[in-house]
């Protein structure tokens, strides 16, 4: 795919040279595989080959971890609930089922590269203009939206210090209100700049 | 393409839209970075990212505002840590919380159509919107699929989900007297150029 200028995962793995689609295609019929997964056999199998797609990928223990590490808590939760409620099996069956289908998708993420994904998504969309749906425009938000998080932020940091010179800090509202406020200035200006490029219809 | 003349004529997006619906996105983004707020001297941890789902809703419509919550899911999906919390990637879509994702472009589309139809903006009427969109909507699709991927019967699902309550309602509140501000001081703010009627 041309175009792929974000950082990609360097890696010459079989599992990175794999194209985005197939991935992605790959992860939703393993996602539903593993979800009919119900006993201790299937789980096993869940893990090694989880963990055989990591080594196939290059990718280290300490990668694997990242990928399962935002479930930690969760996951000390579900186990005790699932325990009281179903017995030891089935929560260990069902907590290893959902740490594997996190890993997995972890693995498609961390093995592709950002703009494929969304190069993909495009391309998948194609079929959809006879519904009124615009690849390009798709793209151009796609893109406004990379480019207005920084501009945001920055916006966000200068209502948060005007707000602390005024001593509101815990007021929700004075940090929303200057902050939307603002947002859609900056959104009605990017419009009629877009428009004056001709870029509207 | 050769229909494109019929493409431009049926485009239903405008580039005021696209502008606004990025906008949006990226608020969205900005509202989960740590810090956004600090509630009861940082003592409580939030990020405000379910009030910009709201927020989005009620200030773009029901359309646009599904949209931007859209255009900030495809982002995660591709990688990018843009969620509350810095979570990102294909695995939050796996993860229990999954389905309050998917609730969250529900919500914001029936908060905005519910606000699309009161004559005024008001806070009640606002208020009303968030809390069945914001709050109602999105756990009737959270918690059944969190109970389908944790294995947790719906009910007891449905409990634990209760912790969050407070705090989206909270955010419903934060949300109408947010959009009646805004409305009074940016009026053009909830006008719909892009809509009919």
């Amino acid at each position: 795919m041309t175009g792929t200028t974000s950082a990609a995962p360097t890696g010459g793995s079989p599992v990175h040279r794999l194209g985005a689609g197939p991935k992605l295609v790959a992860l939703c019929l393993c996602s539903l595989a593993l979800l009919g997964v119900h006993g201790p056999l299937g789980a096993g199998v869940a893990v090694v080959g989880v963990v055989a797609l990591h080594a196939l990928a290059r990718l280290g223990p300490r990668v694997l971890w990242a990928h399962v590490r935002p479930l930690r808590w969760v996951v000390v939760c579900l186990l005790a609930v699932q325990w009281w409620l179903l017995g030891p099996v089935e929560a260990v069956v069902l907590s290893t089922r959902l740490v594997a289908l996190v890993a997995l998708a972890g693995l498609v993420t961390a093995t592709t590269a950002t703009q494929d994904v969304l190069d993909t998504l495009e391309h998948a969309l194609r079929p959809g203009r006879r519904w009124g749906v615009d690849p390009e425009r798709v793209a151009l938000v796609l893109a406004l939206t990379l480019r207005s998080v920084p501009v945001l932020a920055d916006l966000a940091a200068r209502v948060r210090d005007a707000q602390r010179a005024r001593g509101r800090e815990a007021d929700v509202r004075a940090f929303a209100v200057p902050l939307v406020v603002g947002s859609l200035r900056r959104a009605d200006a990017l419009g009629e700049a877009l428009r004056a490029r001709g870029l509207d219809d | 393409m050769t229909d494109t003349v019929a493409g431009t004529t049926t485009r239903t997006t405008t580039t005021a839209d696209a502008a606004r619906i990025a906008t949006f996105a990226a608020l969205l983004a900005v509202l989960g970075l740590p810090g956004s707020i600090a509630l009861f001297g940082n003592a409580v941890p939030i990020t405000l990212q379910t009030l910009g789902v709201m927020l989005a809703g009620a200030i773009l419509g029901a359309r646009r505002g599904a949209l931007a919550v859209l255009t900030l899911l495809a982002l995660v999906a591709a990688g990018l840590p843009l969620l509350a919390g810095g979570r990102g990637g294909l695995g939050v879509f796996v993860g229990p919380s999954a389905g309050y994702l998917v609730g969250f472009v529900a919500g914001a589309f029936v908060v905005g159509w519910l606000v699309e139809r009161q004559r005024r903006v008001t806070f009640l009427g606002v208020l009303a919107a968030a809390l069945a969109g914001g709050v109602g909507v999105v756990y009737a699709v959270g918690i059944p699929v969190q109970a389908a991927l944790t294995g947790v019967p719906l009910p007891e699902t449905a409990m634990l989900s209760l912790a969050f309550l407070p705090g989206d309602v909270l955010k419903a509140l934060a949300c109408a007297a947010v959009t009646a501000a805004v409305a009074r001081a940016y009026p053009s703010a909830l006008r719909r150029p892009g809509q009919e009627g």
